[in-house]
């Protein structure tokens, strides 16, 4: 909005009460005044109260225990005798890096079905289908593909004679088979990205890529996909963040089992924190402020990312 | 269009692309459908090991009778809308104000404002775990569906926020500029102006969030436990805990527990993807 045009509002408003002179300056503060309250109550400031319970011993119940840093070092020492915390930790580097696969897959797909023959809309939607169901049920549904005596798996495997395989019970394939069932749904999620964004993409540009001579993977590379940035963007904050946030297919499909080995920090937090292995509230609180930091890099970079174009567009 | 329209090509490639769609579809719902089989299946054909033949007898109905009348299916259902609305309606209508206070006014806070809702939306849902059981435990609010509701409305408005934002951002501005000018008060802008302007972004919203908050199962376990209180998502696992082994009945379970949602994609196609799709085309 120009200088003048405000000026001639205030002139327009102005004689009124205070309120009416200063409304343009209230009203943001009150339409605000809920929704920052309620996000302040229930989400800032419980993460600076986890940093805090973090510095305690505490079961949830009883008193609470300063014991400064102490919960760090039990983890720096389950980190270095490569206990459940490294564990989990190595697990997360594999799920941000295995993770990532969604945003080629799901470019793929939507090449494949960016087309014009009938019906195609349908198959669009179905599949896209995967995304819209709960984590839970894609859990479910994988670990029943995955079942050793019945699992459409070990079917399919067992036509080309290869042995059944126990992916869900197997320490070192676990973590790949739940990577697998998350990456169908995710893989769905790009794929829609993808779609919208291909849409998009000016025409002129691969007419004259074409004229150019460009063809297949070099039109790919060069013309289309600088045009679908803004998609690729989204596809890989969508994507990070699901991968940070992995808990419902662990939870559902192994337990972090076999002994541990499909833990993440998202998971094992709320092992130590909620669950049989006693109310570890402070300890929990230790692995999800490590698990905050990993993310808080990606949460910067994305705001830094946004800032940019926030200065670039006014 | 990239890739190059397949009409452009040769009668065997458009052939062959025909008959790949319908087999590149079927792979890729493989795992589902196996699910789907398994719900109309009897409990006989798991004993005599008739995984994946023909299901020797069709028993859908009986199947998903015994979800819907011998289990706490519908309980958890139910819960499932009560918890799922009201998110989506507090999430929205906090939104919709906190969005038009960010899109349309200029003052100094309003980007650091902006970035901590899409901060907060970010946060891995496990550092705020302890200090929101807390509260809630703290205001007598633990496993009712209170709890859970508020607690989502406040967390969903970090995302809805930026959504709501962004799209007011898009509005033509002349349009509030010219009802300044009329002397129309600033409420009434938002109520009479801007509101009827957001009804794609409303329509796009309520849906995602109803999909995410049905669809959400960390917060339920945290927060909830027992039929009386547990949406759908939580309840499943106590399903499938009732009826262990009978994956005929666990398999119809997972499908009812899937459906509304996938009801609602399909119903609200449109909106849902623009809403997912919001910002990746410039």
């Amino acid at each position: 909005m120009s200088e003048s045009s405000l000026q001639d509002v205030r002139a327009v408003n102005g004689g009124g009460s205070w309120f009416r002179r200063n409304q343009i300056a209230i009203t943001p503060w009150l339409f605000l005044a809920p929704g920052v309250l309620f996000f302040i109550f229930y989400v800032i400031s419980p993460i600076f109260q986890s940093f805090n319970v973090s510095l305690y011993e505490w079961d949830g119940l009883g008193e609470a225990e300063y014991i400064g840093l102490r919960n760090y070092q039990d983890l720096y020492w389950e980190f270095v005798d490569r206990d459940a915390f490294f564990v989990s930790l190595k697990n997360n580097v594999i799920w941000l890096f295995l993770y990532l696969l969604a945003i080629p897959a799901g470019l793929m797909i939507a090449l494949f079905l960016n087309q014009n023959v009938w019906g195609i809309r349908l198959y669009k939607s179905l599949f896209f289908f995967p995304f819209v169901i709960s984590q839970v049920v894609v859990g479910l549904v994988f670990t029943w593909f995955y079942d050793p005596t019945f699992g459409l798996l070990n079917t399919i495997i067992g036509w080309v004679g290869l042995g059944p395989v126990n992916v869900l019970g197997d320490e070192r394939l676990v973590t790949y088979g739940i990577i697998a069932a998350g990456l169908w749904p995710q893989t769905a999620y790009c794929m829609i990205l993808y779609l919208t964004g291909l849409n998009a993409v000016d025409p002129e540009q691969v007419e004259a890529g074409r004229l150019d001579g460009a063809k297949g993977w070099k039109m790919l590379w060069h013309v289309i996909i600088p045009q679908l940035k803004p998609a690729t963007f989204i596809a890989f904050v969508v994507t990070i963040i699901g991968a940070l946030r992995s808990f419902d297919l662990i939870s559902i499909m192994t337990q972090g089992g076999p002994f541990g080995s499909s833990r993440v920090l998202a998971f094992y937090m709320f092992e130590v924190a909620l669950s049989e292995y006693g109310f570890r509230m402070g300890y929990g609180a230790a692995i999800a402020v490590v698990l905050f930091l990993i993310m808080l890099c990606f949460i910067a970079y994305f705001l830094w990312s946004m800032w940019k174009e926030e200065k670039g567009a006014r | 269009m990239f890739p190059r329209p397949i009409e452009s090509t040769g009668r065997t490639t458009q052939a062959a692309y025909k008959t790949l769609l319908p087999i590149a579809l079927l792979m890729w719902l493989a795992p589902l459908l196996a699910v789907a089989v398994f719900s109309i299946k009897p409990d006989a054909d798991f004993t005599t090991g008739n995984y994946w033949g023909i299901p020797s007898t069709f028993e859908g109905l009986a199947n998903y009778g015994k979800v819907f009348l011998e289990s706490d299916m519908p309980r958890y259902l139910l819960n499932s809308v009560f918890i799922t609305v009201p998110t989506v309606i507090g999430a929205v209508a906090l939104s919709s104000m906190t969005g038009f206070a960010l899109g349309i006014y200029k003052f100094r806070a309003n980007l650091w404002i902006f970035f901590m809702f899409v901060a907060g939306n970010f946060v891995p849902f496990q550092i705020l775990m302890v200090p929101v059981r807390d509260l809630t435990l703290d205001m007598g609010l633990y496993n009712t569906k209170t709890g859970l509701v508020l607690f989502h409305i406040a967390f969903q408005t970090g995302f809805c926020t930026l959504f709501m934002r962004n799209f007011i951002r898009a509005l033509p501005f002349p349009l509030i500029e010219a009802a300044r000018v009329e002397g129309v008060a600033e409420w009434r802008i938002f109520w009479f102006v801007v509101l009827p302007l957001m009804k794609p972004a409303l329509a796009a919203l309520s849906v995602l969030i109803f999909t995410f908050i049905w669809n959400d199962y960390f917060w339920a376990v945290v927060l909830t436990q027992g039929p009386e209180s547990q949406p759908v998502t939580a309840g499943i696992t106590s399903f499938n805990a009732q009826y262990r082994a009978a994956y005929h009945l666990m398999s119809a379970g997972s499908i009812v527990a899937a459906l509304p949602p996938v009801l609602m994609f399909f119903l609200m196609q449109r909106h849902f993807i623009a809403g997912l799709t919001l910002g990746a085309v410039k």
